[in-house]
């Protein structure tokens, strides 16, 4: 069953990959193939909710630490998608839970999320002190102060500012390309590695 | 053709070197990220503590899905090795797909270290489906489940910064890598050892996956060259006047 789950995983990476090459001849089956994946990836949704229930529901069963978010999670996910299934997801209730749970949560983890930002750049310097820590910071202020809108306009005015911001993208976006080719051929190669079964996540090894 | 004249030369490359890896071993430079995260691996068996790997939330439709891949492959390797102890390592991700393929990943690792028996389904575990949600389902797996150390490999946004706020309030070593730029500069400011760019992918080779994964870091290293080599033509040519 591992080789023939393996065998069928290779084939049909290899008919998708060679159909972007080849497309006169491989388009309608690597366009079937890829229309079968999205089906299996709407139903790994469906089994993902599942698993996430599962594993909530025994943390509620085993008393362990934040069972009763588990609890909170379980009967919100039920109450969603009963509702959602009987009313739609166009009817004004379901719109509400929308708007006025999940928008304002997300909204509030957002600004966590700045402040959780702004106080890990300023434990840099005590983690680690080094060059590239300080250069990191500098220009990270730099570019705030430059881009962020002031009471009194643009510090240098609209032109300084932009050169600035220029000058700066200059270094910052060659290095964001280089990090970027750089992690293409890691995508590269890690999918070789897949395609020729050498790594099968897929649990075939 | 030229993308499918270097995918064909990757291909070989990959393979040539690996037929040679296999004959003499190299050797691997120092990263002190990936020291860092063998030492965690032997500290969690003998405390009896957990390992948190975390995916990230790449669709393996995406491009974003060779991050994951890679995460994966450190994965089996992982499982493997601390399969033997008193708390499995427990995986999350932010992609359904991939909490699948997280579970089938730790169940070919248990199996191979001959106990299978032990794995549950409930270690490979989907967090979330949205950036928050899966950072709110990982932040509470950390602080709940007696984690030693966080290992966050793959595809995430800015919402990391929250995770690796929880790893630090619980003294958890925190081994990270992305591919996304704004998770890396979170890293970088927040992580003990960060790991840059296609660091990422090494992963593999540094735990020990096996010759293939060295080898694919020595075809990354010659195909960097050639990129290289590439733009200081092209740029020359261009200073020169040639009509490219």
């Amino acid at each position: 069953m591992r080789i023939f789950t393996a065998a069928f995983a290779i084939a049909a990476g290899f008919i998708v990959l060679l159909g972007y090459f080849f497309p006169d001849q491989l388009e309608s089956l690597r366009l079937l193939l890829i229309d079968w994946a999205i089906i299996i990836a709407g139903m790994a949704v469906l089994v993902g909710i599942f698993n996430l229930v599962a594993v909530q529901m025994e943390k509620i069963r085993m008393r362990q630490k934040g069972g009763t978010y588990g609890v909170i999670l379980v009967v919100a996910l039920i109450l969603t998608f009963g509702l959602g299934l009987i009313l739609g997801p166009d009817h004004p209730y379901m719109r509400l839970a929308m708007d006025a749970i999940i928008m304002p949560v997300e909204a509030s983890l957002m600004a966590i999320l700045a402040v959780t930002l702004i106080y890990a750049s300023i434990r840099l310097l005590r983690r680690r002190v080094d060059v590239m820590s300080v250069l990191f910071l500098v220009v990270a202020v730099i570019f705030l102060v430059f881009t962020v809108p002031t009471p009194f306009g643009p510090i240098l005015g609209d032109a300084g500012n932009q050169a600035i911001i220029n000058f700066l993208g200059m270094f910052s976006n060659g290095g964001a390309r280089g990090l970027l080719i750089g992690i293409a051929l890691g995508t590269l190669l890690t999918g070789l590695r897949v395609l020729f079964g050498i790594d099968r996540p897929y649990g075939g090894n | 053709m030229l993308a499918l004249g270097v995918l064909i030369f990757a291909a070989a490359l990959l393979v040539a070197l690996t037929l040679w890896r296999r004959r003499s071993p190299g050797s691997l430079r120092l990263i002190e990220a990936y020291e860092r995260l063998n030492r965690s691996m032997g500290l969690a068996v003998e405390n009896g503590t957990r390992l948190h790997i975390s995916l990230g939330r790449g669709n393996l439709f995406t491009t974003r899905g060779g991050s994951a891949l890679a995460g994966l492959a450190m994965l089996r390797r992982l499982s493997e090795r601390t399969s033997v102890s008193d708390r499995p390592p427990i995986v999350t991700s932010g992609d359904a797909s991939l909490a699948i393929l997280s579970q089938d990943t730790l169940q070919s690792g248990y199996r191979a270290a001959g106990t299978e028996d032990q794995y549950r389904f409930s270690t490979g575990r989907l967090a979330g489906l949205t950036p928050f949600s899966y950072a709110a389902g990982t932040v509470s797996t950390i602080h709940d489940e007696n984690v030693s150390a966080n290992i966050f490999m793959g595809d995430f946004g800015t919402e990391s910064a929250l995770l690796v706020e929880a790893s630090d309030r619980e003294n958890a070593n925190l081994i990270a890598a992305s591919d996304n730029l704004s998770a890396q500069a979170v890293f970088y400011a927040s992580a003990q050892e960060p790991l840059i760019g296609e660091e990422l992918f090494a992963a593999g080779a540094y735990v020990g996956a096996g010759t293939s994964h060295e080898a694919s870091l020595n075809v990354q290293d010659i195909l960097r060259w050639l990129i290289i080599l590439a733009i200081i033509i092209g740029a020359g040519l261009k200073i020169l006047g040639a009509p490219i």
